[in-house]
């Protein structure tokens, strides 16, 4: 146990002391902490267990770059899987557990896989495996990959959406971010400031370094402050942005609750934004890289950086005695940080061969500065007991017999700093390698987007900051404000000075075995692993990040990705700049799938349109069901009935006196103009060019492939004025149709295009006795048979309310359907069920519509058809030939294949076996005496079982149906045969006399 | 097969041999494939490094002789669609053209882990297809029985044995769970071990693998083609041959044609690695969801298409809001879990989702595009039926309906409308 | 996520839009008199330029008004947006 509280400072509340438990165990750690810090601060080193190996792993970061320190935190409905321990903030009662180590986190059982790592180098599964199967050995490394446990209870917590706009959206809270967003905020432009972290400031938090004359916290709160008050400029803390997609698009994710104790969280848990900025300016800083060494990855060797953080910001310090191993200046300041709260410095090792400015002030303090050397080795398994020292030759290869042995508990190094650039990648921006600071830089992007401060590459912070303010007030102006230069704030202390780039210490020439060298640490990926790649020809960056996983983690290769392509420039002999880096994707980092679904979760998904007089329906015991989107009643349940009965039930109703169906999804488009009529003509595969005023037509409309698109009956209303009838489910489809044809094609023609659907309801007043029934209101239209025959059209009034009738059926019998504005719909039902009484009215559902359907043959678009039927599959071959015009999708019907007569064409099955089950919809239909494999003919499309005929009713669509009617076929539904014989499509009331009454 | 031909032992994987080189620090490790350099001539020469175009030139040195043959690949091999889809390998696919060519597929996936030496992890864990109300469950009987009569296997089952054989789906999704069709045939395998296996077993057979070679024309003369020139120089042959997905259209306007397809972003997802929760793959279309387990544990999420044409293969969130709205309504425990990478891959869309195999209106100039959302599973059928269409100058019985004529017959093999996606 | 100015309403979300495909395709006829090879072109094959598109988008969730715009499909970037008839500005890399 090597991390320790530091007795005071840091950014921690002394006050509010908060306990938490890691695998069990209580701890404390105070308000400000992260999960990372506190179990620093109590001691504990080691964290979690790697990927493959199981080696024992502690903390290697301070921030989202974090490979090693992956937690489960809490169970249930509350279970996070994966999360980073230095992204949570800690609060009371937290609840962590490590991942991937069985039965514990000391005593690992797969830790055995260590043993056997000369054999399973990199990529080793697709070498082996294979005999007598791989199924017998998936299952077991299914088991062992894998890091947390997917939560086993439903999530509870709700999740929002923002949309905003703004001019300049600034990413980053730190130096450069604070200094960008207030030079553009003081332009009054709209400006946006966001931090994933919970407090502002990014690496100040850290230093000890001044701003101006005062102490850093004093400019950083002056800022914020100002930031504040501005009434454009807004601050987002705890939000991350994760991507940046096309024109300006970023994606935040906000975490709103995670930071409190769970009986304190309310409301959502995340918001999840999507911000539309006219400019965007990064200042997301940077991250430093570790050596790579032998037995880099111990519990207590860290980042530099990391070790400084932890001490200044959260008062946990990595170990009472350090040794540090840089290859650049940076790691001195950390150093110096350490030292200042009290951690002993050993010794630094620097692997430039001269003293910098920085060192020699190290080296003149009393601290033992090596130049030109490195760190070779770490002795201790669980944690660090000493550091193993090196020379460097000028070939960077340690040299032997140089060896200098370092007690210590912590190891801290620095391997340079690579620019967070993800978000400008993502943008489509640009990079080059930079070698003065051995790093990946933006370089251009078609995006408005800007990298400032250590993002940008520029590591000295007055100078950051000086550009940041440029940036800042430059993107004001790009947004057409009237910005001024503001004076960029001043920073003490240094740049980092130059780098020596030690991708990996070369120990080749040292005696004894030494451990591996890690890149990524979480998928245990070694430079041996990249010499493996590149010796079996993975050259390619992409490459040898498939072979062997380098930087596929949940850390996406933050801190390993610029190291491997170091490596692989060894490997390759050729300079990283030509090896590039593998592509950066969004998220930045991991973001919850329910963040992005939001709100649409549960009926929210796709809201159900409800009918106008759904609450009468739900009294009557609908039994409602999704169709299309409607949610409508399939049947009416009596005393129990099951659905067979009800439709029975209901059919017969209907057949024999008189039923109610609520038709109101019936899309309905009112088409308007001087030239509706040819606009319709041109539309439906049917003449309309000779409809007359107050009369209706069935129709069939097509696609341009000539596929039946819908169909349904248009109405003419009067001159010019159209009302078309379409399936529930397509009214939107067909009117976007419409209009797409008239604005793209036919602009020259006089039409206004409307769905109306929802402005009227439909009650379907349908049997024998509708006419009766309808008569007991007052309404101006004639229902006489004479007056108001089948398929006419009248407009009137009924109890004094607008309405439209349409006498047309799609039951066989007399059959209105009245419409009235969607605001009387509920009322006029209740109004037909009451005067309906007397004829026993019975309402029925969409099931017994079905049934009534198909006993009559009517076609069902998109149940009797699909995407590839014909109208004349349908039998509108005739319709289509006396038509001299041009319609859409007609030269479509006239292709080779559309004119081959083995084409399935629209029939109807008829049962033979005597059964009174109705054949299976999408049951096949076969030539008699075949057996599968055996080419289809055809298939079942609607099948009901006939009340009124009592015997089951079929209808399907078969290979050259309409010429084979009498002839017998098999109807086979998995393994299971049925005799049927091909009919004419309508088995009741054949002529239609019912109709016409 | 009694006789074998000679083991080359640095080549020759097995675990005797990971074990001898765990011994030898693994460095006795011979090239998966050589870096080959482009030869001034081939007896064919086909475009595109990625599993279509490497399965092609393996079976056009295995099964049909030629072996002066190269395969140019503009980036690196396995880069394209490749190595960016979720997978799934299936051949539950209604139409008998369709199925004939897909099991034949799915058949040569079965056994090409011991054909070509490489693991390529085929897990044959099961395809689901599920359906959420009346229609979408008759067709799902249309679709079993359909399979069942093309010689496919396939299995209909009801909501609650759904239910039962995948626990973790929701109790209570707005979409309710009426029905599921699976193949457990169906599954998934590992999409870079197809490319490298398959670039593996061609090099040895002395096929030039050429990476950073982009083609930048063709030399036609009277309509049949001379060549191809590249970056890296001309290249004289008689045969080339296009597998290039995505960017078929961009190499067809070099060759002086237009195709009917159009290029689309389709997005894909990964999310963090968790312990095994998920045992077979399954989609739903009502939901826009195809989602299966990795062997490391990644829940691998294929979306939707973004409905513009697009060459740019990045990420974009309309439709992976949608999907993860439908991952939650299916698997409401998914919610916590978090999204670790998106991406996008170029697929190129014929107006009803079967491609074309077969000849181009340039002699001698062959196509294999089109596949859409689909071509993973297709590499291995397409490759040999591709081998036999370049080696033979005639399309491949199973192939031969996926030809470019059927867009002016109207012969078209729309597996969407078959699906009742259509409608 | 693509945003599109469009002509009436300005710029708005892409989720607001559905793209309509190549712009100024002519649709051949008579019926009577298009060969099927010419058909089909009409139909089914596409420029699929790599570079600059001439597309139709609608404002589907707006003012349901279609117009043509000219767009990169490699970086997506929107060079120009003009109405239904009008003939394409002059743009770097287009084909008319």
């Amino acid at each position: 146990m090597s991390g320790f509280r530091l007795e005071k400072g840091g950014r921690i509340d002394r006050s509010r002391p908060l306990s938490f438990t890691f695998e069990g165990v209580s701890y404390e750690g105070y308000a400000g902490d992260t999960l990372g810090s506190a179990l620093m601060a109590n001691g504990v080193s080691m964290l979690g267990r790697s990927f493959k190996y199981h080696r024992p792993r502690g903390l290697l970061a301070a921030g989202l770059d974090e490979p090693n320190a992956i937690m489960q935190l809490e169970d249930g409905a509350q279970a996070r899987p994966n999360v980073k321990a230095t992204g949570v903030e800690l609060y009371d009662g937290l609840r962590a557990a490590p991942v991937n180590a069985w039965p514990s986190l000391s005593f690992d059982l797969l830790s055995v896989n260590s043993m056997f790592a000369r054999f399973i180098p990199a990529a080793f599964y697709y070498k082996t495996f294979m005999w007598p199967h791989w199924s017998l050995f998936e299952p077991a490394i299914r088991r062992a990959a894998g890091l947390g446990v997917s939560p086993e209870a439903s999530d509870e917590d709700i999740y929002d959406k923002r949309y905003a706009a703004c001019d300049v959206l600034v990413v980053g809270g730190g130096p450069a971010g604070l200094q960008a967003a207030q030079a553009a905020s003081r332009s009054g432009a709209r400006v946006m400031l966001v931090d994933h972290d919970a407090q502002w400031g990014g690496s100040l938090m850290a230093s000890n370094r001044h701003v101006g004359q005062d102490p850093a916290d004093d400019w950083i709160g002056r800022v914020v402050e100002e930031l504040r008050a501005a009434p454009e400029t807004q601050l987002l803390n705890r939000t991350l942005a994760f991507g940046f997609y096309d024109h300006g698009l970023v994606g935040l994710c906000e975490r709103l609750t995670d930071h409190l104790p769970l009986a304190e969280r309310s409301g959502p848990r995340l918001r999840f934004w999507k911000v539309r900025a006219k400019s965007v300016i990064l200042a997301t800083g940077a991250i430093e890289r570790p050596l790579v060494f032998p037995n880099n990855d111990r519990p207590g060797v860290m980042l530099a950086g990391a070790g400084a953080t932890y001490a200044a910001r959260y008062a946990a310090a990595p170990g009472r005695r350090a040794v540090f191993a840089v290859n650049n200046d940076s790691g001195y300041e950390s150093a110096a940080v350490l030292r200042r709260l009290g951690v002993d410095i050993a010794a630094i090792a620097d692997a430039r061969p001269g003293l910098s400015a920085k060192g020699a002030q190290m080296a003149a303090s009393g601290i033992n500065v090596f130049t030109a050397s490195t760190i070779t080795n770490v002795r201790g398994g669980k944690k660090v007991r000493a550091a193993e020292l090196h020379k460097l030759d000028d070939d960077g290869q340690a040299v032997k017999g140089s060896a200098a042995l370092v007690e210590c508990d912590t190891v801290l190094t620095s391997g340079g700093w690579s620019p967070v650039v993800h978000l400008y990648s993502q943008a489509g921006g640009k990079l080059r390698f930079d070698e003065q600071i051995q790093a990946f830089v933006p370089r251009e992007c078609g995006q408005h987007v800007l990298c400032v401060g250590a993002a940008g590459g520029e590591f000295s912070l007055t100078q950051g900051l000086a550009d940041a303010a440029r940036a800042g007030a430059a993107a004001a102006r790009d947004c057409g404000f009237d910005a001024a230069d503001i004076e960029p704030a001043t920073v003490d202390g240094e740049a980092f000075g130059n780098i020596r780039p030690i991708w990996q210490v070369d120990v080749s020439g040292l005696a004894g075995e030494r451990g591996k060298a890690w890149l990524d640490f979480q998928n245990d990926v070694t430079s041996d692993d990249v010499a493996l790649a590149i010796r079996e020809n993975f050259k390619s960056v992409e490459h040898v990040k498939r072979y062997t996983t380098l930087g596929m983690a949940s850390d996406q290769g933050k801190t390993s990705n610029v190291n491997g392509i170091g490596v692989m420039e060894g490997a390759l002999g050729k300079p990283m700049a030509q090896v590039g880096t593998t592509t950066f994707r969004p998220p930045y980092d991991p973001i919850e799938i329910g963040a992005f679904a939001g709100r649409r979760v549960g009926e929210n998904i796709a809201p159900l349109r409800p009918l106008a007089a759904e609450d009468a329906h739900e009294m009557l015991g609908a039994r409602f069901e999704d169709y299309g989107g409607w949610r409508r009643p399939a049947f009416y349940a009596q005393d129990g009935e099951d659905e067979h009965a009800a439709v029975r039930r209901e059919a017969l109703a209907v057949r024999d006196g008189v039923g109610l169906f609520e038709a109101s999804p019936l899309g309905k488009i009112e088409v308007a103009g001087a030239d509706a009529r040819e606009f319709l003509n041109r539309f439906y595969v049917n003449n309309m060019a000779t409809l007359k005023p107050q009369r209706c037509r069935y129709g069939v409309m097509l696609d341009e492939n000539g596929v039946v698109l819908d169909d349904g009956v248009l109405a003419c209303l009067g001159p010019n004025r159209y009302l078309a009838g379409t399936t529930s489910g397509h009214a939107a489809l067909i009117a976007d149709n419409m209009d797409e044809w008239l604005q793209c094609e036919w602009p020259d023609l006089d039409v206004v295009v409307q769905e109306v659907t929802t402005n009227w309801a439909v009650m379907n007043v349908n049997g024998p006795r509708a006419r009766d029934l309808l008569r007991k209101f007052d309404c101006s239209i004639d229902l006489a048979a004479e007056a108001f025959p089948h398929m006419h059209v009248r407009e009137g009034e009924i109890e004094g309310v607008a309405c439209r009738i349409q006498r047309v059926s799609f039951s066989g019998e007399l059959s209105y359907e009245v419409a009235v504005p969607w605001g009387f719909g509920a009322s006029f039902w209740a109004a037909l069920m009451d005067a309906g009484r007397e004829f026993g009215v019975s309402p029925f559902g969409v099931e017994t519509l079905m049934a009534l359907r198909v006993e009559k043959g009517f076609l069902h678009v998109g149940a009797d058809t699909d995407g590839m039927t014909l109208p004349q599959d349908i039998g509108f071959g005739g319709v289509i030939s006396r038509k001299a015009a041009d319609f859409i999708g007609r030269r479509s019907t006239m292709r080779p294949d559309s004119l081959r007569d083995d084409r399935r064409q629209f029939v109807g099955l008829e049962c033979l076996d005597g059964s009174a089950k109705p054949l299976t919809v999408g049951a096949h239909v076969l030539l008699p005496e075949s057996a599968p494999p055996a080419l289809t003919q055809g298939w079942v499309t609607s099948s009901v079982y006939s009340a009124a005929l009592g015997k089951p009713v079929a209808l399907g669509m078969v290979a050259n149906g309409r010429e084979r009617i009498g002839e017998e076929v098999k109807i086979w539904d998995r393994g299971v045969s049925r005799r049927a014989r091909i009919s004419a499509p309508g088995a009741y009331d054949p002529e239609g006399k019912r109709l016409h009454v | 097969m009694f006789l074998q031909e000679p083991k080359d032992l640095t080549r020759h994987y097995s675990a005797a041999s990971l074990l001898r080189e765990g011994f030898n620090k693994q460095k006795g490790w011979a090239p998966a494939w050589r870096d080959a350099a482009p030869k001034a001539e081939y007896d064919a020469v086909i475009i595109g490094g990625g599993g279509h175009g490497l399965a092609t030139a393996y079976y056009l040195a295995k099964e049909f002789g030629m072996t002066r043959i190269a395969v140019l690949e503009k980036g690196w091999i396995g880069g394209g669609n490749t190595g960016r889809n979720t997978t799934v390998i299936r051949s539950n696919y209604f139409f008998p053209e369709s199925a004939a060519f897909y099991d034949f597929s799915l058949k040569l996936y079965e056994g090409l882990t011991r054909d070509l030496n490489y693991n390529i992890m085929f897990s044959q864990r099961g395809m689901w297809n599920i359906a959420h109300d009346r229609h979408g469950v008759e067709m799902l009987h249309r679709a079993v029985n359909a399979m069942l009569l093309n010689g496919v296997d396939a299995e209909l089952h009801d909501g609650a044995e759904v239910k039962r054989r995948i626990p973790i789906l929701s109790d209570a999704p707005r979409y309710p769970v009426m029905a599921g069709l699976l193949q457990k045939r169906g599954g998934t395998a590992r999409h870079d071990a197809i490319a490298w296996g398959y670039a593996r077993a061609a090099d040895m057979r002395g096929v030039d693998i050429v990476q950073n070679c982009e083609v930048t024309g063709f030399d036609i003369v009277d309509g049949a083609v001379t060549g191809v020139r590249t970056t890296r120089g001309d290249i004289k042959t008689g045969k080339v041959a296009l597998a290039v997905a995505g960017n078929t259209s961009v190499l067809a306007e070099l060759a002086g044609f237009r195709l009917p397809i159009i290029s689309y972003a389709l997005q894909a997802c990964v999310s963090e690695p968790v312990k095994p929760v998920l045992d077979t793959v399954l989609l739903s279309i009502s939901h826009g969801v195809y989602i299966s387990q990795s062997d490391k544990g990644e829940l691998v999420i294929g979306s939707a298409i973004d409905l513009y044409p697009s060459y740019a293969q990045r990420g974009n969130l309309p439709v992976m809001e949608h999907t993860a709205a439908g991952v939650v309504d299916l698997f409401p425990r998914f919610s916590r879990m978090r999204f670790l990478r998106q991406w996008a891959g170029i697929v190129d869309v014929m107006h009803d989702s079967t491609p074309v195999v077969g000849l181009s209106p340039v002699k001698g100039l062959y196509l294999n595009c089109g596949w859409g959302t689909g071509g993973f599973k297709a590499i291995p059928g397409a490759g040999f039926c591709y081998a036999h269409t370049i080696a033979k100058n005639e399309p491949h019985p199973l192939t031969a309906p996926f030809s470019l004529k059927r867009f002016e017959t109207g012969a078209l093999i729309d597996e969407a409308a078959g699906a009742g996606i259509a409608h | 996520m693509l945003q599109i100015s469009c002509p009436y309403c300005g710029a708005r979300a892409e989720i607001e839009f559905r793209c309509g495909g190549q712009a100024h395709l002519e649709r051949p006829g008579p019926h009577d008199q298009v060969s099927d090879r010419q058909w089909a072109e009409y139909l089914f094959y596409r420029d699929n330029p790599k570079g600059v598109s001439l597309e139709r988008w609608v404002h589907r969730f707006g003012c349901r008004q279609w117009f043509n715009v000219a767009r990169s499909t490699l970086t997506h970037e929107i060079l120009a947006v003009y109405g239904m008839g009008e003939q394409p500005p002059q743009l770097e890399g287009t084909k008319r």
